[in-house]
C-alpha cells in the first residue's frame, strides 16, 4: 500500500510530505523528476514509474503532482483512484472554507456515507442532470463517433435519515450506469429505480452512458475553411459556428479552441462577435463566441502568417468545442419523480436538465 | 506556546509543528515538549499530537515509551474512536520494545465489540509485520477473517495478503461469508477481497475454459473410492464440465460491482473475470472498462494496458467498442499509442478499412511521435491481415514523400520489414527506396534502405552498384549502423556481382578497416576474410555466398502487449511488464479440483454474536451459507411457482432488502449494545439459527422438486403431476422429520450441530437424483431455452393427440404452447380478378410440417362460378433470393360453389418480403402474392422468466428497440394484453412474476433467433415496449405492429 506521498508544484517543488509507515527520503522524487524532463510535457508524465527500490504511481491534477510511494505490488488503479479521491477531499476541503479551524471529526454511522443528526430549517433536494456529448466530426462533417455521457449531480439537504426514490420515465436509455455507493444495486436491477439514503450535501449520484444505438443529435455544426498555400506564407481561415437539432433551446457558451500547427507564426482575425486570442508561444488559438444566435451565425474569418521558407504544414488543425445548452438533456432521459420515505416532512424537489460538450472535435 | 495553560495556544503551536513536518522540516527537537501534550484532554490537540507521534517515535525511542502508558489507557476507553485510534497511533510509532504490548493489545482489540476497532486491528497487524510475531498474527487473521462485519472484511483480508497470503486454508471456511458480504463492503476493501479471491479460485476450482479436458480427467478410476464418488464422476463425465456451485457465487456477487463508481473496484472484477470466467461470459466487463475511459488521464492509462493485453487474446470483447478507442487530438501521447495499439489488435478484414482511414488522419498528426507509432501499427495491419497488405504498402509509399523526415524515416523501416515478409515482386518499390536515399538522413531508415538493396541486390541489378557508388563516397561521413549496412551491401554485391563492384567493395573495405569504431572494423576484417579470396582463407569462403544470401525469416510484427498476459491483469507487474517485488503469481487451475467440502461451515459454530439482534438476517445467513445458489435461484422458483409464492416471493425479497441494509446497521449497533444482553441473545440466535437453516432447506428442497417438474413438463411436455407430487412428498416427508427434530431439539442448542449434518444428509441421501438434476440445470454455463423448442412448441393437433394418450393435465400444455390461431384472413384473390376463383389464406401457426423453416399458410380457394374449375395449382414463382417454397398439392377439380383448404409451406428468410406466385388453373393463372405479417415469421418459445431475463440481458444495445405507447383502459388487464398480443404475434407466454410487465418469447422461423418482448405497464395508462432481438429488422417491425394492438380500444 501507499507508503509515503509527496505533493509537488508547478515549479517542482516538493512542498508537502506524509509518511504512513517509515520515513521515505525525499531524493526517491529525483527518479520523477528525470521521467518528468524526459516526457516534457506534463500530461506524457508515466503514472507509474519504477525506481531501484520503489515505484512511484502519480497523478496529475491542478497543476500539482500527487506521487504517493510504493513498495511492493498493489493494483494500481487502487492507488490512482485513492489519490484522485484524495485530491477531491483536499478540493472539498479547501475549496469551501479557508483551511478549516476545526479538524474534521471521525464519525461512525449506521450508514456510512452520511453523518447522523442532520438538521435544516428549509429541507431540500436539488438534482443536476448533466449530459455531455463526446464527438469526433471528421472534415466533411459527418459524424465519426458520438456518444453520451451523463451524470447526475445532486445537493441534498435533507434533515434525519431520508430514503429516497428517484424514476425515470425512459430508464432503458441508461445503456452502462455506475453508482454512487448509496444507491441500492438490486432495486436497480429489478426495478430501474433509484433507491437510496443519500450522503448530506453535494455528491454525484450516478454516472450513465446512453445506449449507442440511440443516434446522438449533435446540436451545433462548424463549416470551416483552413487553408495554407506551399508557395505564400499567407493562410485563409475561416470558421463559422451554427445550431443544428437543439429542440428549439439556445446554445451558449460556446467556446471554440484550436492548436494551430508550428509553423504559425501569427494570425489576423475578426470575429462577428467574442472575443479571440492567438498565442504565438503555444500556437493555441481560442475564440469565446458566447451564445448563437441562429439569425447571426458567428464566424471568425482573417489570415494565417506562416513562418517563411518552410513548406506548409501537413495537417490542418483540428478545432475543439465546447459550448451548453440549459434545460435539455440531449438524450431524451427525463426524471418521472421524486418521492422521499422515512421522514415526515415535505422537501423541496428541484431537477435541472443541461447538455454540455464534451470531448468534442472538428477535424478540417 | 505548548507550556502555555490555554488550549488554544497548544492547539496553534501544533499545527504548526505538524505544519512543518508536512513541508518536510525537522521538528524533532520539539519531541519531549510535544510529547507532554499526549495526555491533553483537548481532542483536537491529541490528535495533532499523535501526528507528531507516528512521525518522531522511531528517532526518539525512549521519550516515546512515556507516551505508552497513556495509549494503554486509551485503549480500554468507553469510547470506540479512541480505542481505535489509540490503537492506530500504537501500531504506527515503530518502537521495537513495544512490540509486546501491540501484540496484547492487538489481540485484544481484535475481539472488540466494536468493528470499528477491530477493523483497526487488522490494519495494525500489517504494521507490525515482524517475523518473530507471525505466527500470533496468523492466529489473530485468523480469527478476524470469521468476523461477519463488512467493515472488517477489506481490512483483514488486507492484513491476509501482506502477512500469510500462502495461508489459503484459512480462506475455505471463510470464502462463502466473503462472497456474500463483497457487496456491502468499502470500496477498497473490495479491490483487495476480489484479487484475493481470485487467487483463490484458481487453486480450488477446474478449468471453465477446456470443455473437453474435464471429461478425461476423470476417465482414471481409482478403485478405492467410493461409490458416491464414482457417481459424482459419472455425471461430471457425461456433463464434460460443470462450474463449482461456489465458482458460480464468486462470479455472480461480484458482477454487480462492475457498476462501482470505483475505477479500481471495476478493473478488480474486470480482471476477475477474465482469469475466472468461462469465455463466453467474460464480455460483460468490456463496457465497464470502456466506461473507464472517460476517466482522468492516469485511470485511462492503465485500463487501455489491460484492455490491450485483453484484446489480443480475444478481439471480440471490445470489437464493438472499436470507436471508442479513436484517438483526439487532445489526449496525451501515451493515452495516443495505448489507443493506437488496441485499434490495431483489434483489426480485422471488416473494419480494416475504416482502421486505414481513421490511421491516415493520425499519420498527419502534429503529434511526430505519434504519428510514427501510426505507420508501425499500419505495418502490423498489412502483416496480419493479408488483403489489405498491398493497399498498406501502397500507402506507406506513398508517406515516402512526406516533408517530415520521421515519418518518411518510419516508412522506410515499416516498408522494409513489410517486403521482407513478401519479396516477391517489388522491385519497383526498392526502386523507389534506392531513389530516396539522397534525400534521407535518418541512420536507421539509410540503413534500412541499404540493406534492401542488399538483400534484394539480384532484383535491382543496375542501381545496387550504384548505390554503393553512392554511398562509398560518402562512407565517412555515415552514421556507424549505415557504415554496417553499406559493407554489408558491398560484400553482397560482390558476391553476385563481382565484375562490376569488386573496386568498389575492396575501397569500402579499405575505408572501414581504418574506421574509428572498432565494430565497423571488426565487420570489416570479417567480411574480407569471408568474401575475398585469399590462400590463408579456410573452408569458410566457399561457404560465403551461402552465408551472405540465405534466406532470412521475416521479422514479425507483433504487439509490445504480446509477452505480458502471464501477469494478473490489474496489477502493477503487469503496467510495467516485470516481477514488482511481492507479485503473486496467479496459479494455474488445478487440472481436479480439490475438495470443495472445505467450504462447508457448520452453523453452530460460526460466531454469531456480531450480527446483532435482527433476526432477519439471521434467518438468511445460514441458508445463503448452505445454498450458494441463493438470491437468482429463490427468486425464479419463486415466481414460476406461481400459486405458492405470489405473495411469498415479495415478502422475501423486502426481507432481503431489509437484510442487507439491516445487516450493517446490526453489526455496528451491536457495538452499543451492553454485552450482557449480548450473551442473553446468542442463546437465542443458535436456536433460531438451526431453525432457519432447517426451514430453508426444506423450502429448497420444494423448489427443487418444482423446478425438476418444470423441467419435465417443458422438455416433454407430458409433465406427469402424478410423479413430481411423489417426489414431492417424498421430500415433504424428510422435511418434516426434520422440523420435529427440530423442535424436539429446541431447547439444547448442542444437537444443532447434529442436525445439521442430518440435513446435510438429507440432502445428499434421498434427493441426490433432483440435486443433480438441478445442477445440471442452474449450473450449465450457457443456458439452453433455445433448445428445447421444438419439443416444447406443438401444433394444436398435436396436441389433441397427446391429450388422447396421456394424463397430462391441459393447463400444462396451455401455458407451454398457447397456440392461439389468429381468424384473420387475408385476401389472396378475389374472385373478379380471378374469373370467380377466389382464394384466401391465413396463418395456422403450425410449426414444421413442410419444414424447420417453413411458415405453414392455409389457403382457401373457393370456386364461385357454375362451372367446374380443374387443376388448381401452383405455377411459376417469383420468390426474392433464399425463400422457399413447398406448393400444396394440386386440386384436380373444385365443384360450382364448393370451397377447398390446403396447406402449403413457405420460407420467408425471416423477412417480410412478398412471396409472389401464380395460381394456376387449368386454363387460367393469376398472378398472386403472399406478404407475411411480422408476427407470422415466429414461432413460440417456452421459457423461465430467468432465462427470459439472462437472454435479455445479452439483447442489450443494438439489439433492443423499445417504444412508449398509450394503452387503452380496457386493454391494461393481464388477459387482455396477453390476448391481443399473442393474436397479433405468434408469441410464447413466459410466466411473470409482476404484474405489470408481460414477457412473452419466440423464435424466428428461420434462423431460430430470439425475439423477446416485454409489456410493460406505466402509472397513466402507458405502456414501455421493449423488443429484444438479434433480428433488429424483423424487432423494429413488429414493434411498429405491436403498437397499435394495445393502444387501440
Amino acid at each position: 500500500m501507499i507508503h509515503s506521498l509527496f505533493l509537488i508544484n508547478a515549479s517542482g517543488d516538493i512542498f508537502l510530505e506524509k509518511h504512513w509507515k517509515s520515513v521515505v527520503s525525499r531524493s526517491v522524487c529525483d527518479y520523477f523528476f528525470e521521467a518528468q524532463e524526459r516526457a516534457s510535457e506534463a500530461e506524457n508524465v508515466p503514472p507509474v514509474i519504477p525506481t531501484p527500490h520503489h515505484y512511484l504511481l502519480s497523478v496529475y491534477r491542478h497543476k500539482i503532482f500527487f506521487v504517493a510511494v510504493i513498495q511492493s505490488e498493489v493494483p494500481p488503479l487502487f492507488v490512482i483512484e485513492f489519490l484522485h479521491r484524495v485530491v477531491d477531499t483536499f478540493q472539498d476541503y479547501f475549496g469551501s472554507t479557508n483551511v478549516g479551524d476545526q479538524l474534521p471529526t471521525g464519525q461512525l454511522s449506521v450508514v456510512p456515507w452520511r453523518r447522523t443528526g442532520v438538521k435544516y430549517t428549509n429541507n431540500e433536494a436539488y438534482f443536476d442532470v448533466i449530459e455531455e456529448i463526446d464527438a469526433i466530426i471528421d472534415k466533411s462533417g459527418s459524424t465519426i463517433t458520438a456518444e453520451i455521457q451523463g451524470v447526475i449531480d445532486a445537493c441534498v439537504k435533507l434533515t434525519g435519515m431520508p430514503d429516497l426514490t428517484l424514476s425515470f420515465m425512459n430508464p432503458r436509455l441508461l445503456d452502462d450506469v455506475s453508482f454512487h455507493p448509496c444507491v441500492r444495486f438490486k432495486r436497480w436491477e429489478s426495478e430501474r429505480i433509484l433507491s437510496f439514503i443519500p450522503p448530506d450535501g453535494n455528491f454525484r449520484l450516478l454516472s450513465y452512458h446512453v445506449s449507442a444505438q440511440n443516434l446522438v443529435a449533435i446540436p451545433v455544426y462548424v463549416k470551416h475553411n483552413i487553408s495554407f498555400r506551399d508557395s505564400s506564407s499567407l493562410g485563409r481561415f475561416e470558421i463559422t459556428v451554427g445550431p443544428k437539432q437543439t429542440m428549439g433551446k439556445t446554445v451558449e457558451g460556446v467556446m471554440v479552441t484550436s492548436q494551430m500547427p508550428k509553423g504559425v507564426l501569427n494570425m489576423t482575425l475578426t470575429p462577428s462577435q467574442g472575443t479571440h486570442i492567438f498565442d504565438p508561444v503555444t500556437k493555441l488559438l481560442s475564440w469565446d463566441v458566447g451564445k448563437i444566435n441562429p439569425q447571426k451565425l458567428p464566424s471568425l474569418k482573417g489570415n494565417v502568417s506562416l513562418q517563411a521558407g518552410t513548406s506548409k504544414p501537413d495537417e490542418n488543425p483540428t478545432i475543439n468545442l465546447q459550448f451548453k445548452i440549459q434545460q435539455l438533456a440531449i438524450s431524451g432521459l427525463k426524471v418521472n419523480r421524486l418521492d422521499m420515505y422515512g421522514e415526515k416532512y415535505k422537501p423541496f424537489k428541484g431537477i435541472k436538465y443541461m447538455t454540455k460538450a464534451g470531448k468534442f472535435q472538428v477535424r478540417t | 506556546m505548548l507550556e502555555s495553560s490555554k488550549d488554544s495556544a497548544k492547539l496553534d503551536a501544533m499545527k504548526r509543528i505538524v505544519g512543518m513536518i508536512a513541508k518536510g522540516k525537522n521538528a524533532s527537537e520539539l519531541f519531549p515538549a510535544v510529547v507532554k501534550n499526549v495526555a491533553s484532554k483537548n481532542i483536537e490537540i491529541k490528535k495533532l499530537v499523535y501526528v507528531y507521534l507516528m512521525r518522531y517515535a522511531e528517532e526518539q525511542q525512549d521519550l516515546a515509551l512515556l507516551s505508552i502508558s497513556t495509549f494503554q489507557r486509551a485503549l480500554k476507553d468507553p469510547n470506540q474512536l479512541i480505542r481505535a485510534s489509540a490503537l492506530r497511533v500504537l501500531s504506527s510509532i515503530r518502537v521495537p520494545i513495544i512490540v509486546p504490548i501491540m501484540m496484547l493489545a492487538i489481540k485484544e482489540a481484535s475481539s472488540d465489540l466494536s468493528p470499528y476497532v477491530r477493523k483497526n486491528a487488522a490494519h495494525a497487524i500489517q504494521k507490525l509485520l515482524d517475523p518473530e510475531q507471525k505466527e500470533m498474527l496468523i492466529e489473530v487473521i485468523e480469527k478476524l477473517l470469521k468476523d461477519r462485519s463488512t467493515l472488517v472484511a477489506g481490512s483483514v483480508v488486507m492484513a491476509f495478503e501482506e502477512v500469510c497470503p500462502d495461508r489459503i486454508d484459512l480462506i475455505h471456511k471463510n470464502y462463502r461469508k466473503l462472497c456474500n458480504l463483497l457487496v456491502d463492503v468499502e470500496e477498497w476493501g473490495q479491490v483487495v477481497i476480489i484479487h484475493m479471491l481470485t487467487r483463490y479460485a484458481r487453486t480450488q476450482f477446474v478449468s471453465p475454459w477446456k470443455d473437453d479436458e474435464a471429461g478425461e480427467e476423470y476417465s482414471e478410476n481409482n478403485f478405492y473410492e467410493s461409490d458416491e464418488e464414482q457417481k459424482e464422476k459419472d455425471r461430471k463425465v457425461k456433463a464434460t464440465y460443470i462450474m463449482d456451485p461456489d465458482h458460480r457465487l464468486l462470479l455472480r456477487n461480484t458482477k454487480p460491482l462492475l457498476q462501482s463508481r470505483n475505477a479500481a473496484v471495476v478493473m478488480a472484477v474486470a480482471q476477475l473475470y477474465w482469469h475466472l470466467a468461462p469465455k463466453s461470459e467474460a464480455g460483460i466487463v468490456s463496457k465497464s472498462l470502456v466506461r473507464l475511459l472517460r476517466s482522468n488521464r492516469e485511470v485511462q492509462y492503465i485500463v487501455l494496458q489491460n484492455i490491450a493485453t485483453m484484446s489480443i487474446q480475444r478481439k471480440g470483447m471490445f470489437e464493438p467498442y472499436l470507436k471508442s478507442f479513436y484517438v483526439r487530438s487532445t489526449d496525451p501521447t501515451m493515452i495516443k499509442t495505448l489507443k493506437l495499439e488496441i485499434l490495431t489488435n483489434l483489426a480485422n478484414e471488416a473494419n480494416i478499412s475504416t482502421l486505414l482511414r481513421e490511421f491516415q488522419t493520425y499519420v498527419k498528426s502534429q503529434d511526430k511521435q505519434f504519428a510514427a507509432a501510426t505507420i508501425q501499427a499500419i505495418g502490423r495491419c498489412a502483416t496480419n491481415i493479408t488483403e489489405v497488405t498491398d493497399t498498406c504498402l501502397n500507402g506507406l509509399v506513398c508517406l515516402l514523400s512526406n516533408r517530415d523526415e520521421i515519418v518518411v524515416a518510419e516508412s522506410v523501416v515499416v516498408i522494409k520489414k513489410l517486403l521482407q515478409t513478401q519479396p516477391a515482386h517489388h522491385g519497383e518499390i526498392i526502386k523507389h527506396m534506392a531513389k530516396l536515399l539522397d534525400n534521407i538522413t535518418v541512420p536507421v531508415a539509410r540503413a534500412s534502405i541499404l540493406w534492401l538493396i542488399g538483400e534484394y541486390c539480384e532484383r535491382v541489378p543496375k542501381i545496387a552498384p550504384d548505390v554503393l557508388r553512392k554511398t562509398a563516397k560518402s562512407f565517412t561521413n555515415e552514421d556507424d549502423l549505415v557504415k554496417l549496412q553499406i559493407l554489408n551491401l558491398g560484400a553482397k554485391l560482390y558476391l553476385t556481382n563481382s565484375k562490376q563492384t569488386k573496386l568498389l567493395t575492396q575501397y569500402v573495405l579499405n575505408l572501414g578497416k581504418y574506421d574509428q569504431s572498432y565494430d565497423i572494423r571488426d565487420r570489416t576484417r570479417f567480411i574480407r576474410q569471408l568474401i575475398v579470396p585469399n590462400e590463408k582463407s579456410g573452408a569458410l569462403s566457399k561457404y560465403a555466398k551461402k552465408i551472405f544470401l540465405a534466406q532470412k525469416p521475416a521479422p514479425l510484427l507483433e504487439s509490445p502487449f504480446k509477452d505480458r498476459d502471464h501477469f494478473q491483469l490489474g496489477t502493477l507487474s503487469h503496467t510495467l511488464n516485470s516481477r514488482a517485488t511481492g507479485y503473486l503469481e496467479l496459479s494455474d487451475w488445478p487440472e481436479v479440483a480439490p475438495d470443495p467440502s472445505v467450504r462447508n461451515v457448520e452453523v453452530a459454530e460460526s460466531p454469531k454474536e456480531w450480527t446483532g439482534i435482527l433476526g432477519k438476517t439471521k434467518k438468511e445467513k445460514p441458508a445463503e451459507k448452505f445454498y450458494s445458489e441463493s438470491e437468482e435461484e429463490e427468486d425464479e422458483s419463486a415466481s414460476t411457482s406461481a400459486s405458492e409464492s405470489e405473495s411469498g416471493s415479495e415478502s422475501e425479497k423486502e426481507d432481503k432488502e431489509e437484510g442487507s441494509s439491516d445487516e450493517s446497521s446490526g453489526s455496528s449497533s451491536s457495538s452499543g449494545e451492553s454485552s450482557d444482553s449480548e450473551s442473553d441473545n446468542k442463546e437465542n440466535t443458535a436456536k433460531k439459527t438451526s431453525r432457519a437453516a432447517d426451514e430453508s432447506d426444506s423450502e429448497d428442497i420444494k423448489k427443487k422438486a418444482k423446478a425438476i417438474s418444470r423441467k419435465r413438463s417443458t422438455s416433454s411436455s407430458s409433465d406427469t403431476e402424478s410423479t413430481s407430487s411423489e417426489e414431492s412428498s417424498s421430500d415433504s416427508k424428510s422435511e418434516s422429520d426434520s422440523k420435529s427434530d427440530s423442535e424436539s431439539g429446541k431447547s439444547r442448542s448442542a444437537t444443532s450441530s447434529k442436525k445439521e449434518e442430518k440435513t446435510i444428509q438429507d440432502r445428499k441421501a434421498p434427493n441426490k437424483q433432483d440435486v443433480f438434476l438441478l445442477d445440471l440445470d442452474d449450473f450449465c454455463p450457457v443456458p439452453t431455452p433455445v433448445a428445447v423448442p421444438t419439443a416444447a412448441v406443438l401444433s394444436p393437433s398435436l396436441t389433441a393427440d397427446l391429450e388422447g394418450l396421456s394424463l397430462l393435465s391441459s393447463s400444462v400444455i396451455d401455458v407451454t404452447t398457447q397456440v392461439s390461431v389468429p381468424t384473420k384472413t387475408h385476401e389472396l384473390l378475389h374472385r373478379m380478378s380471378g374469373k370467380g376463383l377466389a382464394a384466401h389464406y391465413h396463418f395456422s401457426r403450425q410449426p414444421g410440417i413442410f419444414g424447420d423453416c417453413m411458415v405453414s399458410v392455409q389457403v382457401t380457394v373457393t370456386n364461385t362460378t357454375d362451372q367446374k374449375i380443374e387443376n388448381i395449382h401452383i405455377g411459376e414463382k417469383k420468390l426474392p433470393p433464399g425463400m422457399r417454397m413447398h406448393e400444396f398439392n394440386p386440386i384436380e377439380c373444385l365443384e360450382p360453389a364448393g370451397s377447398i383448404t390446403v396447406s402449403m409451406g413457405i420460407d420467408f428468410c425471416d423477412s417480410t418480403q412478398t412471396a409472389s406466385f401464380q395460381l394456376c388453373t387449368k386454363d387460367d393463372h393469376f398472378s398472386v402474392n403472399i406478404q407475411p405479417p411480422v408476427g407470422e415469421l415466429l414461432l413460440p418459445v417456452t421459457m423461465s422468466e430467468k432465462d427470459f431475463k439472462k437472454e435479455q440481458g445479452m439483447l442489450t444495445g443494438m439489439n433492443e428497440t423499445s417504444a412508449t405507447i398509450a394503452v387503452a383502459p380496457q386493454n391494461s388487464t393481464r388477459l387482455v394484453i396477453i390476448e391481443r398480443v399473442v393474436k397479433a404475434a405468434n408469441l410464447g407466454i413466459v410466466p411473470s412474476g409482476q404484474d405489470n410487465i408481460h414477457r412473452f418469447a419466440a423464435k424466428t422461423v428461420h434462423s431460430g433467433s430470439l425475439m423477446l418482448v416485454t409489456v410493460e405497464l406505466k402509472e397513466s395508462s402507458t405502456a414501455q415496449l421493449i423488443i429484444n432481438t438479434e433480428k433488429t429488422v424483423i424487432g423494429s417491425v413488429l414493434l411498429r405492429e405491436l403498437k397499435p394492438v394495445l393502444s387501440q380500444g
